[in-house]
Parts: structure tokens; sequence; C-alpha cells
């Protein structure tokens, strides 16, 4: 090998960064504006007493399971937020929660297009298939490093790795279930004269609701699972209790608050999986 | 009877080198051999026909026959490598995505054979989603939908689900969202097939008591010779792409055009082990050693029936009188009936297969008389009786 020239794969890959940097004005404009979602969430989070918080979120779980109650969830959402709540972990939680909310937002609205156009394109299929991949498989470290560097530090760097590997499923789910909608159907919508327009939005996208929703909930619980990594450069909220725990070598803030995560992750998991349970419309 | 649907050369080629395996087909190769040197499945092999204004048109072939692919190039679903298709002489092919829009939601609509049905949709919404598409305002869409549904037989369902629903009704909710558009043709592909026998012929007098009012032109698939016979005006047996035969039930049951539509009959009437012991019904006989011109008249006036057949004693077959004569006999005050008695009657037995008697079935006017050995009257066949024997319908007016 000593005679092959190793290939300076990164270097180039910082050239390209460095690169990308020069368009600091367009960053920028990213940088506001995802930092402006994530500000709007937190400012009504923060508004909320945390009596009306918890009051809220039973009643949203109550509202989506009104058909088949589950009684022990709300028993368990009670619980867990009153254990937040007296761990003194609240603020953390919110900022945590608006991080994820933030995150999967985006993702859902670039995720969806993208799988709707991967199903309907084989080209765009074919090109979209192994970046999906690549995204999902790369560890998200990584992607810590050029964000860094083109979105600073804090908040939103944090979000948008979160998108990066919270993204694929949200694609890979609205692509597959488009594609699984039956010939038949596709066949009906055509034969009575429907626009594209029309297939996709009373045809498709209804039918690949549930496949849809599950690629949701799952681009959100991978988001949640980026918030100690975010919070390596300056992602407040959970994951930074969690990460400094590590730093001081404190095993029972740690999990603590590491058990904060859970709870809030369990509800949101249930929360976006009533709601796909097809209630039909 | 004017032309409504005309079909041209229409040619479908699945596969790679198309044009190659066009002049292949030009060339009269067989499928194989075009399989061979192209790489190309032939799907529909230049089917050529014309569908009557208000007939009901079944193609008639097994799986793979290209039935279903010759149906939705009618409608574009699937494109046509070649050949024309023209609605009210105007060439579908040549029309762009709007205006082939246009007809498909004015003028056809399509019933399919797994119903096609939304799941997420209720049936008045799945009986409207041809007219919501055409921007048709809420209440109007509901009154044409509700309206279809009645067509069909369906009602206090609106709100239930496509699942919650029997095959044979989700069919029913599949052909009022077809009628609900008012089209003037319909597609049905296979439409009935997936039902249960009894459903099945459930819909198949359903389909013709609709037909009877409505008169679309319905271009109808199905693999079922006997829902073939039962249902079509014209009847087109379609074998690996090409067709093979198109004509009448009739047409098709006494000059089969080949060994392959004779095989397909001989197996409904192997099947069906048709006799005119089967299929005979039970007549208004009068004893003429006892009765007399007026007991004759009573008994024809109680059944509603203008000719009666006469036997004696015996039950052997004497033949037949006509009402205007016996009404004569009554007027001139004679009371013997042997002279106004028809002995011209075609006679059969009840092992005769139908198959040799349906030629003078559809020529006399005169149902024919079954008799046993003995000459005893057993039965008559009627033409109503026969045709719906074959479409595998029970001889059940046996009285």
């Amino acid at each position: 090998m000593s005679s092959i020239p190793q290939i300076p794969l990164a270097s180039w890959i910082d050239s390209f960064v460095d690169w990308l940097v020069q368009f600091t004005g367009f960053f920028n404009a990213i940088t506001n504006f995802i930092g402006g979602i994530n500000n709007a969430f937190q400012w009504v989070f923060d508004l909320i007493p945390i009596w009306l918080f918890i009051v809220l979120v039973l009643a949203l779980t109550f509202y989506v399971n009104r058909r088949d109650q589950r009684w022990g969830l709300l028993i368990f959402e009670f619980l867990g937020l009153l254990l937040i709540w007296n761990l003194d972990f609240w603020r953390d939680m919110t900022q945590t929660l608006t991080l994820v909310l933030t995150s999967s937002l985006i993702a859902l609205v670039i995720g969806i297009p993208l799988g709707i156009l991967m199903a309907k394109s084989h080209v765009a299929e074919v090109i979209l298939k192994p970046i999906l991949d690549f995204m999902q498989t790369m560890p998200a470290f990584v992607y810590l490093i050029p964000a860094v560097a083109l979105f600073g530090i804090g908040m939103v760097p944090g979000i948008v790795a979160s998108v990066i590997f919270a993204m694929p499923p949200t694609v890979r789910m609205t692509n597959m279930g488009i594609r699984e909608v039956p010939d038949e159907l596709i066949e009906a919508a055509d034969s009575f004269g429907s626009t594209e327009w029309q297939k996709l939005f009373k045809v498709e996208l209804p039918i690949a609701k549930t496949s849809l929703m599950a690629g949701v909930n799952q681009s959100m619980m991978l988001s949640l699972s980026m918030v100690v990594i975010a919070s390596m450069i300056g992602a407040m909220g959970l994951g930074t209790k969690v990460y400094f725990a590590v730093g001081r070598n404190d095993a029972g803030g740690g999990f603590a608050a590491g058990l904060a995560i859970v709870i809030l992750a369990i509800i949101l998991d249930r929360l976006t999986q009533s709601l796909t349970r097809d209630h039909r419309g | 009877m004017s032309v409504k649907v005309e079909v041209k050369n229409l040619t479908k080629i699945f596969g790679k080198h198309i044009g190659r395996a066009k002049e292949l087909i030009k060339q009269g190769k067989t499928k194989s051999e075009i399989l061979k040197e192209a790489g190309a499945t032939v799907g529909v092999d230049q089917a050529n026909f014309k569908i009557d204004d208000g007939e009901i048109f079944v193609i008639m072939g097994l799986s793979g026959s290209g039935k279903s692919t010759l149906v939705r190039m009618i409608n574009r679903l699937i494109e046509p490598t070649d050949g024309e298709v023209l609605i009210d002489g105007e060439n579908l092919m040549k029309m762009d995505k709007k205006k082939l829009r246009e007809v498909r939601r004015k003028k056809m609509s399509m019933v399919f054979q797994n119903f096609g049905l939304l799941p997420n949709r209720t049936i008045i919404e799945n009986a409207e989603y041809g007219l919501e598409i055409q921007g048709v305002d809420k209440t109007e869409r509901r009154k044409r939908a509700k309206k279809a549904l009645e067509q069909v037989g369906i009602t206090g369902y609106d709100d239930e689900y496509p699942d919650q629903l029997s095959g044979g009704m989700q069919q029913r909710v599949g052909l009022a969202r077809a009628l609900a558009n008012d089209p003037q043709i319909l597609l049905m592909d296979e439409a009935f097939s997936a039902l249960d026998p009894l459903n099945r012929t459930d819909m198949q007098d359903q389909l013709l008591d609709i037909q009877e009012g409505l008169k679309k032109t319905i271009i109808f698939i199905s693999h079922d010779l006997n829902e073939a016979l039962k249902l079509g005006d014209h009847i087109m047996i379609m074998r690996d792409g090409e067709v093979i035969q198109t004509g009448t039930p009739e047409d098709i049951l006494t000059h089969p055009a080949n060994d392959y539509v004779e095989e397909f009959i001989e197996n409904v009437d192997r099947s069906k082990v048709l006799t005119a012991g089967n299929v005979m019904i039970r007549p208004v006989t009068i004893n003429i050693d006892k009765a007399g011109p007026r007991l004759t008249l009573k008994r024809m006036k109680n059944n509603e029936v203008s000719t009666a057949y006469v036997v004696d004693n015996k039950r052997k077959l004497i033949g037949i009188v006509d009402a205007n004569d016996v009404i004569g006999l009554v007027r001139h005050d004679s009371s013997d009936l042997r002279s106004v008695v028809k002995t011209d009657v075609p006679t059969t037995n009840e092992e005769t297969p139908i198959s040799d008697l349906m030629d003078d079935i559809s020529q006399t006017g005169i149902p024919f008389a079954v008799t046993n050995d003995k000459g005893q009257l057993k039965g008559i066949i009627v033409r109503g009786a026969v045709l719906g024997a074959l479409a595998g319908n029970e001889v059940s007016e046996f009285e």
C-alpha cells in the first residue's frame, strides 16, 4: 500500500466545509429561521404554568384515545410529569421537548414531500436511497462538526444534526406507504378522471396515512435519541444534565435526568402512536 | 343502432424492443416467436370490434387472454402500443391528458374486480367520488350519489365503511359509484368474479334490471361462459391476446369458430349435462277424454296461456289447441275439441341434449313437447328456459 499515495479524503471534506462557510448569509438565514421556530415553541412552553401543561397533556391524551380510552397511560403521564417537576427538571424537559418538536417538524416538512417524490419517480428513488442510508448510518456525532462550523453553537446546530439523523424514517415510510396503495385503487382514481393532485390527496396520502405516521413517530424517537449528543454543542435541555453528569461521574444525577428523558419519550411515543391508529378520519 | 365504441387494430406489447415486436406482428409471427426474437410479450394482438349503443358486450377469455389489458386500453389506464379506440367517432388515442380526463369523468366509468373502494371513505363518500373530483357541489353530489345507491339497492348504509359490508354489497357500491357519474359507457372488469355464486347470480340479474331502464353501453369482462351467455348481447372470445370469435350468444353456441370455442361450449354443456329433461317445464294440459271446449277455455284462462297441450287418459300426447280455436268452438256451441287439435307438434325425448335442439328451438315458435317412449307428455321446452339453463339458471318454475 505504501507505493499508492493516500487519498486525502479528510482534507477534501475540510475544504468543502470551508467552501460552504463562505455562504454565511445563507446559513445565518437558516439559523434565524430554525432559531425562530425553536424560540416560538420555547416561549409557549415557558408561558404555560406547569400544572396547566400537565392538564393539557392529559387532555390531549384523553382526546386522541377517545374511542378506546387508556387509563394506564393517563396515570403514567400524570405521575411521570409530576416526577419531572419534583426533580426540578421542568425547564430542561421543555427545552428538550422544544428541540424534539422543532426537528421533528422540520423532518416532517422536508421528509414527506421527499417521500412522495421518491414514490412517484424511479430516478428520485435511486438517488435518494443511498443518501438516506448514509444519513442514518453515519455516526450522529460526525454531523456536529460541520453543524458547528455552519450554524455556530447552541440549539440550532443540534436541531440540524437531529433533522439529518431523524428524517430518513419519515421519507422511507412515506415512500413505502404510497407505493403500497393497491393498484386497483390507483386505477379507480385514474378511471374516474382524477388529476395527479386529487389522486395524491384523496387516495394515496389518506391510505398511506398509517405508514406515514409510523415514520413520523420513528423520526421523533430518533431525534429524542439525539438530545444527549446535541448537548455537546450547546443544545440545552435534559441532555445537558446527562452530559454534565458524565463529566462529573455523577451516576445519580445522570440516571435521574435519563429517567426524565425516558418519561418524555414514552409520552411522545404513545401520543403519536395514538394518532397512527386508524380512527377513520 | 349506432356504433358507440369502435376498436381498430388495438395492440399492446409489453417488454423491450417494442418496435421490433410490432414489425414481427405485422409479419404474422406467433406470440411465442415474438417472445423469442424480440423478448416482448404480446398482451393484445390487433383487436378489432364494434360495440353498439346500449348493448352489453362481453369480452370473454381465460386468465392471460388479454381481456383485462384490452378493457384498460379502452379508457387508457394502459397505454396501447398501437391502434385506435373511437368513442362516438372520436379517437381516444389523439386526446391530451385534459381531454382524456374529461372523457373519463363524463363518458365512461369503471367497475373493478375487487371493488376498488376507498377504505377510508364511507359508502356515500365512495359513491360520490367521481362527482367530487369533478367539483360538483356537496349537496348536489350527495343527492346524485344517494340516487345511484338506491338504484343498486343499497340504502341505509351511507355512513358505514366498505369493510363493514359483504362482498356483494361492496360491489353494488362500486357499481353505484360508476353510475353516479351518469356515464354512457360502463367498463366492468370481472366485476362479479370475486362474489360467491348466489351473490353473483343476484348481481347479474340486477345489472340486467338496471340496464333495462338505463340502456348504457356496457363492456363486461368475464372468464365465465355462463355469465357471458346470460349477460351478453354480443360476446367476444379471446385467447392469448387474439380475438377468436365475436357474435351473439346463439352464434357462439351454434357456430363455434374453432375447436377452442367448441371446447368451451362443450365444457358448459358437459358441466350442466343439459338434456331436454333438465330444461323442460310443466305445460298446461287438457285431458281430451274428460274435458270439453268450455272447461279447456277455463283452464287456459286460469293459467293465462294461449296454447294448451292435449293428452288422453293415459297422458299420451295428442297435440295442442289454440285459445282462439277453442273460443270458436264455444261460440258455435260445438263440443268436438278434437277438430281443433293440431297434431304437428315437434317432439323429443328426455335424454336429447339441448345442443341438438338449439337450431330447431330458435326457429320454431311452438315449444318442443318432451315425451317418453310410450308417447306420454312429460314436459315442454320453451326458448327462455333453454337460454336461462345455458346461462346457469336452475329451471325452477316447474309447475
